[in-house]
């Protein structure tokens, strides 16, 4: 989760449209073929509820205002009628039937495995997503940045208040676009409700989801399958983009990763400014777990001030932050995050709440570690 | 019942129940059970109630006010677990203990003593579970579905506990059914064939054999989860060759039966209440028995329909939808038969019959809740949304709930030997209704709107109907409060209550004397 950074994030996610009638009742109809047969399956299914809670509770509520006690009425004695129980057998079966036609329609078109002009994979982890263009080479995570001031109502709500991301997840419009879902803790659930796109992320396995989505614009959901402390606060952003702009963003994105990549590594990193990276990175990736100040929650989450891998040999600590702990809710970090960020956060830990190792762990020493060079 | 009791007691020192504590503790007497049965069922109504009240509270506006997310979590798997073991299912053995030997003529349950020991379990499985809140790193955070991995690699070391407390919950639940089983099977009076006994004792006897099918499976799937915590096994890790989906199936399978084990007693209690108020016998008593049974078949059959998000083959997606909307045809007939008992009945609007009522109309909102989650295309919007948790709640607050208080205000009378206070039961409905209406209607909207369930906090869009739906919930909870004080000086000072309270109602309970004596029945009554 985003730390405490000002107003800044707001303006990550783009332009936000028009909030959402807060008084709206029913299913939004969507912006794809799909959602639209969904709606229409929705509202069908709807009417039929509706017909049958009116002619059921229109006899209910006739007795309940003419056959009472209190008017004289006096009790029949019928309490057995084949025909009629033979009738409201048979009439909800072929009301079923009725249904399960479209539904299994929709459901096959849903299932279609074709695949599609783009494949993203689409990995959940505590508590963001990671966003993988399997042709692309663009990689990247996708975190809440709604401040952590507005949470705690210290500062007023925007407009897309916990439905807002640092990266969403870019498309082009009109294109069949893939997902693999997976995830790499426990299971997740992306689900962006215009696109009427909801499957879980299970960790192990890969899940199967397809859309395509005409119109451009930014598309909002959240996780929808408990995945623990903050599951309330990890959103799924989608921004359709026309084709042509759709590809000046995926070479722009390529261009900066490559550049960002470089510069970090020909740079000779300081103590000072790998403290000042490395808080940042720590609010971002561990605090949600291992607590702002590093005093971790007991018996949980293990506390980092003056823990000791943390003031152990930076060897181990570097084993530990890069690969996880197998059978905990530690993740590896070495994909998540890159030798730069690795080594800024190592060093702000071991030097931070009083641990004051003195000290410098290097991108180069990552490097080393995790056996790239 | 306590004055009535004792006074009877000092006459037949033989046979009346122990002096003190002790008549609690060693009881076997099927009356002195069921009342510990329900004394427990409404004590641990009310502390989940309390956390309903926590998570409405923090989800009155957005951001987070009361409580940390950690903490909101354990308050949503706790009010999960504590109303499904805690309130509803001892609510149902407490009410079998007491009326099945009263209904079918016979003179206490059949296992006297293992009945003594289900119910004392029960008490010490709870403690153990709460005690988890004060332990460090927490209760129980992951749901009362509890799915692997966070209940598992990622859950608190209170998980352990958790565990023991549902196998001693399951253990309670197995030998209650057992018992239940036995005394209908065994102990009916001469003459009460199967087809001549009341609906109440039918549709227990059905979700008796349900229990005894599912609770081992729970048993189960939380060993199982033991042993990936504890002893180094895979069942649920797929870096070991496990499967975290495995898990889900295992419990739903254990799961949606035990949806039918909270409403099934209910449909016996409605089908008892209805018939009374409306004078006039139940309609259509065969297509009754036979659709419970068929509910209870089909149930085995459908478990998948929780799980239509987790990536089923296509053939599984259609083989769980159209099983589940198969379930809507025996529910129909049911609901039918309630509707056409009431036609040209002679109604009157007694506390219990309000109930009994609003059981129908508001489960049936529920049932086709049900009916739109069972289309899978549809339900990938619905999964795991408020429109769920409005479901859910539909079925087991106004459905189980309602029937529960319903059965409490129609045998109270026969229980206590006093007349509750019309008056204040009426009111007591009243707000009831209101209120569940309040809070549980809103969320189909939020649900639909987007708003994902067990979160602690949600998007400015959801505002206003969560505000609604806290307030609502305010409303319910504290009218409660009504009910045990409508008990308490229903037991202190209610008047007399006659043998047959109400003019319409048959069986053999009402020729028993109100309150029905320590030992009933031991001579068995003659049916015809």
């Amino acid at each position: 989760m985003k730390p405490v950074h000002g107003g800044l994030l707001f303006l990550a996610a783009g332009a936000s449209p028009p909030l959402l009638a807060a008084w709206e009742v029913n299913l939004p109809i969507g912006v794809t073929a799909i959602s639209r047969s969904v709606h229409d399956l929705h509202m069908l299914i709807f009417w039929v509820c509706v017909a049958i809670g009116v002619v059921l509770f229109g006899i209910m509520g006739w007795a309940l205002v003419r056959h009472r006690k209190s008017k004289g009425f006096k009790p029949h004695k019928f309490h057995e009628h084949p025909g009629l129980e033979v009738l409201w057998t048979l009439i909800p079966a072929a009301i079923l039937v009725f249904m399960a036609i479209p539904s299994a329609a929709t459901l096959i078109e849903m299932y279609d495995r074709d695949e599609g002009d783009l494949t993203v994979r689409i990995t959940g982890y505590q508590w963001k997503w990671r966003y993988t263009y399997l042709d692309e080479e663009i990689d990247f995570f996708s975190n809440l940045s709604t401040p952590q001031n507005q949470i705690n109502n210290l500062t007023e709500k925007g407009d897309n208040y916990l439905l807002e991301v640092d990266r969403p997840l870019v498309i082009p419009a009109g294109k069949k676009v893939r997902f693999l879902l997976t995830a790499n803790d426990v299971i997740h659930s992306w689900w962006v409700p215009a696109l009427a796109v909801k499957k879980d992320a299970i960790p192990g396995f890969i899940n199967e989801a397809w859309t395509r989505v005409d119109e451009p614009g930014i598309y909002r959901g959240q996780c929808t399958e408990l995945c623990g402390r903050l599951h309330g606060f990890m959103p799924v952003v989608v921004e359709v983009k026309p084709e042509a702009e759709y590809q000046q963003w995926v070479a722009a994105t390529r261009a900066e990763a490559e550049a960002a990549k470089s510069a970090a590594q020909a740079k000779d990193w300081t103590l000072a400014e790998l403290m000042a990276r490395g808080e940042t990175v720590y609010q971002q990736s561990c605090s949600a777990c291992h607590q702002a100040g590093g005093e971790g929650v007991p018996n949980v989450f293990p506390a980092l001030k003056g823990s000791a891998v943390v003031t152990g040999p930076i060897a181990e600590h570097i084993e530990v932050v890069a690969f996880g702990k197998t059978n905990t809710a530690m993740q590896a970090f070495a994909d998540q995050l890159g030798a730069v960020d690795l080594a800024a956060v190592i060093t702000y830990e071991r030097n931070a709440w009083g641990n004051d190792s003195g000290d410098r762990v290097t991108p180069a020493q990552i490097n080393q570690a995790l056996g790239k060079e | 019942m306590t004055t009535a009791t004792t006074a009877e007691g000092s006459q037949a020192a033989h046979h009346g129940p122990a002096p003190g504590l002790s008549r609690w503790l060693f009881t076997t007497n099927h009356k002195d059970i069921g009342t510990l049965y329900l004394v427990f069922s409404l004590s641990l109504f009310m502390v989940g109630g309390v956390m309903a009240l926590l998570i409405r509270a923090e989800l009155f506006q957005p951001g987070l006010q009361l409580v940390q997310p950690e903490f909101f979590n354990q308050m949503t798997t706790m009010h999960g677990l504590i109303m499904v073991f805690g309130a509803v299912m001892p609510a149902f053995v407490g009410l079998a203990n007491w009326q099945v030997p009263l209904m079918i003529g016979a003179p206490d349950m059949a296992l006297p003593r293992l009945n003594n020991w289900s119910f004392w379990i029960l008490p010490f499985a709870f403690a153990l579970m709460i005690s988890t809140l004060f332990m460090e790193g927490g209760a129980p955070n992951f749901g009362w579905t509890f799915y692997a991995p966070l209940s598992t690699t990622y859950a608190p070391p209170s998980v352990t506990y958790f565990i023991f407390a549902v196998h001693m919950m399951g253990i309670s639940s197995i030998m209650g059914a057992i018992n239940i089983i036995a005394t209908i099977l065994n102990m009916r009076a001469p003459g009460m064939t199967l087809m001549k006994m009341p609906l109440f004792v039918w549709n227990w006897l059905i979700t008796a054999f349900l229990l005894i099918a599912v609770m081992p499976v729970l048993a189960g799937v939380v060993t199982m989860m033991l042993l990936d915590v504890h002893f180094g096994t895979s069942f649920f890790n797929a870096a070991g060759g496990g499967d975290p989906v495995l898990f889900q199936h295992i419990f739903w399978f254990f799961g949606h039966p035990e949806v039918y084990i909270m409403i099934l007693p209910a449909f016996g209690i409605i089908s008892q209440i209805i018939p009374t108020f409306a004078r006039k016998r139940v309609f259509g008593y065969a297509s009754m028995v036979y659709a419970t049974a068929a509910i209870a078949v089909l149930s085995f059959i459908v478990w998948a329909h929780h799980m239509f998000t987790v990536g089923l083959p296509l053939v599984g997606e259609l083989f769980f939808m159209f099983t589940t909307m198969l379930i809507a045809v025996p529910t129909g007939v049911k609901i039918f038969n309630w509707v056409a008992t009431l036609f040209r009945g002679s109604m009157t609007f007694e506390t219990p019959m309000l109930f009994a009522l609003a059981f129908v109309v508001l489960f049936t909102i529920g049932g086709f809740s049900g009916l739109m989650l069972a289309i899978a295309p549809a339900d990938f919007q619905y999964h795991d949304t408020y429109f769920v948790v409005a479901h859910f709640h539909y079925v087991l607050v106004p459905g189980a709930i309602f029937s529960i208080i319903a059965a409490t205000y129609y045998w109270l009378p026969k229980w206590t030997g006093r007349m509750y206070n019309e008056t204040m039961g009426k009111v007591h409905f009243w707000l009831s209704f209101i209120g569940v209406n309040l809070t549980f209607f809103p969320m189909h909207f939020i649900g639909l709107a987007g708003m994902p369930r067990r979160i602690p906090d949600y998007a400015l869009q959801f505002a206003d109907f969560n505000m609604v739906a806290s307030l609502g919930a305010f409303l319910f909870g504290f009218s409660q409060l009504l009910l045990i004080y409508n008990i308490v000086r229903c037991v202190r000072d209610g008047r007399g209550a006659p043998a047959r309270p109400w003019d319409g109602a048959e069986g053999l309970e009402w020729e028993l004397p109100s309150p029905a004596p320590y030992h009933t029945h031991q001579t068995p009554p003659r049916v015809d």
